[in-house]
């Protein structure tokens, strides 16, 4: 049993270890235990409100530009904590990047959007080649490769998206972190970035949150499923947890737990 | 009856205007741009208003420097950096009252921290005092714009720089300021505006000059400005003197004019380039 466990934990790229996060007095969720492997695709799924988002956020430490937003427990990053004093949350975010719920793009060319984090990191290469080979990866070269000098805004959502995903892999993340990328895009631009993240697998661990049980049956290897219960106190209020953790299809085909089975058929969430 | 009250409010602004323009813009010659006023008293000519035209483009300028920098910087801090706590509510509600502040206050709150003591290298009356009295006027006026434009960035912008593994210095000085460029530079231009008019503190720290500024060393003595000309010519019982004041209110109010207009174009063009 041991034996077993020190073997899976040199794939484990991330862990999770008893992590609760509060806003304030509030807590929004509590004692996680979760172990993601390098080169899968994660999916977390839940309920509104079970705060899957929020243990997203806690993995590069955007959650720190939150007021009031405490994490206890340990984040292990290739063994460091990256909660600890002395480490630097922007290094650990030029290390674990993250694609937004929202395409972001910053309001310059699609060129410089791509070229501005490579630089901010010191790159020293060719820029036009880096530029090209992320678009590429990111499936959007094609759409683009004639206007890299527009703006970034003038790309659809679905392509600003995509966008987004190529800025991020032109600082070669170990980890690429997606807040239900495709919640703002329709259906054939989900698709492409579905189409997208299947290419980036190969080089990149990948942990998404997503509301669409399909789209994380489609892509991810691993399902986190996660729930929200109302305090013991009961004063109304709700807290989230890891109810069940697996494999996409032992989450899909038999879980364990009764409000796996009960949400992933659609009773409530 | 709205209508009527609308009329009545903005008449005195036509009025005011077109008066200023009929009678200083019969007083406007070449030599007005290059002349020394006379000193009041003879009948000849009255001369030019150069060193008062000149003093005003430096005393604003003095302004601009301090509180350009300090204005923009407080603004940042209470915008990006500030968590909402009362340190920043304390600031943000001290600006509020230091723009309320009556502009003769900062004269002679100058005048007493500058120009009594002779601080600045022994002088006492000076251009540069000047230029400070009129910084503490911009100053508000700066800082509540930058603090509103930086707000107005959306978040997620912040965060996509942030999360391609930028230092908030870093996102600050490419992503953030450059959003909101045009609405502090907005800001900057009307503080500018309102400082180039005022007479009050002034006249506690800059005085007024007859001479041309001619060199660096002048800014340690006493300036001419536009707004204290008028304030000292008008009053003079000689007519020569009196056209000289109507002139200076032309340019005045017209440089002022074109400046707030200015701004509104660079408004404007805010809202147009905003997000798509």
């Amino acid at each position: 049993m041991i034996k077993n466990n020190k073997k899976a934990q040199k794939n484990h790229i991330l862990s999770l270890e008893d992590v609760s996060i509060s806003y304030g007095k509030f807590e929004a969720v509590k004692n996680i235990f979760c172990n993601f492997k390098k080169g899968d695709i994660t999916s977390l799924i839940g309920p509104s409100g079970c705060g899957k988002s929020t243990v997203l956020r806690s993995l590069n430490r955007m959650n720190d530009l939150i007021p009031n937003c405490s994490l206890k427990g340990t984040v292990l990053f290739d063994g460091t904590n990256i909660y600890d004093k002395r480490v630097d949350p922007v290094e650990v975010r030029r290390r674990i990047g993250m694609v937004f719920q929202q395409p972001n793009p910053f309001p310059k060319s699609i060129y410089e959007n791509i070229a501005y984090g490579a630089r901010i990191n010191g790159f020293v290469g060719d820029m036009d080649e880096l530029v090209e080979l992320s678009l590429k990866k990111a499936a959007l070269w094609d759409e683009c490769k004639d206007k890299l000098n527009d703006s970034g805004y003038s790309l659809s959502g679905g392509q600003q998206q995509r966008l987004c995903i190529a800025r991020t892999i032109a600082i070669e993340p170990e980890i690429i972190l997606m807040d239900e990328p495709c919640s703002a895009l329709d259906p054939i631009s989900t698709l492409k970035i579905e189409e997208t993240m299947h290419e980036l697998k190969r080089n990149y661990t990948i942990i998404i949150v997503t509301h669409n049980m399909q789209q994380a049956l489609r892509v991810s290897d691993m399902t986190a499923f996660f729930n929200a219960i109302e305090y013991e106190d009961g004063d109304g209020g709700k807290v989230g947890y890891l109810a069940e953790f697996n494999s996409t299809k032992k989450i899909f085909s038999s879980p364990k737990e009764k409000t796996t089975q009960e949400y992933i058929s659609g009773k409530f969430g | 009856m709205s209508l009527i009250c609308v009329v009545i409010a903005v008449l005195p602004l036509i009025f005011l205007v077109t008066y200023i323009l009929i009678k200083g813009g019969a007083q406007i010659t070449p030599e007005l741009f290059t002349l020394e006023p006379n000193p009041p008293g003879d009948d000849l000519d009255a001369g030019g208003i150069n060193p008062a035209l000149i003093g005003t483009l430096i005393i604003t300028t003095i302004a601009s420097i301090i509180a350009i920098p300090v204005g923009v910087g407080g603004g940042i801090y209470l915008a990006e950096y500030s968590k909402g706590g009362p340190f920043s509510r304390f600031i943000r509600f001290g600006v509020n009252v230091l723009a309320g502040v009556p502009s003769i206050i900062a004269g002679v709150f100058i005048y007493a921290l500058i120009v009594s003591t002779k601080i600045l290298f022994g002088s006492m009356y000076s251009g540069l005092a000047g230029g400070m009295a009129l910084s503490i006027l911009m100053l508000p006026t700066v800082i509540k714009t930058t603090d509103e434009g930086l707000k107005l960035v959306p978040n997620e912008l912040r965060y996509a720089s942030l999360g391609v593994g930028a230092s908030m210095y870093t996102t600050i000085l490419n992503i953030t300021l450059p959003s909101a460029f045009r609405s502090i530079a907005t800001g900057v231009v009307l503080g500018i505006a309102r400082a180039a008019g005022e007479t009050a503190p002034l006249i506690f720290t800059a005085l007024f000059s007859y001479y041309y500024i001619t060199g660096f060393g002048d800014l340690f003595y006493e300036m001419g400005s536009l707004a204290v000309l008028i304030y000292n010519f008008a009053l003079e019982p000689y007519d020569a003197q009196n056209k000289l004041a109507w002139a200076a209110s032309f340019i005045l109010v017209l440089s002022i004019l074109s400046v707030n207009i200015f701004s509104r174009i660079l408004a404007a063009f805010t809202e147009k380039t905003k997000r798509v």
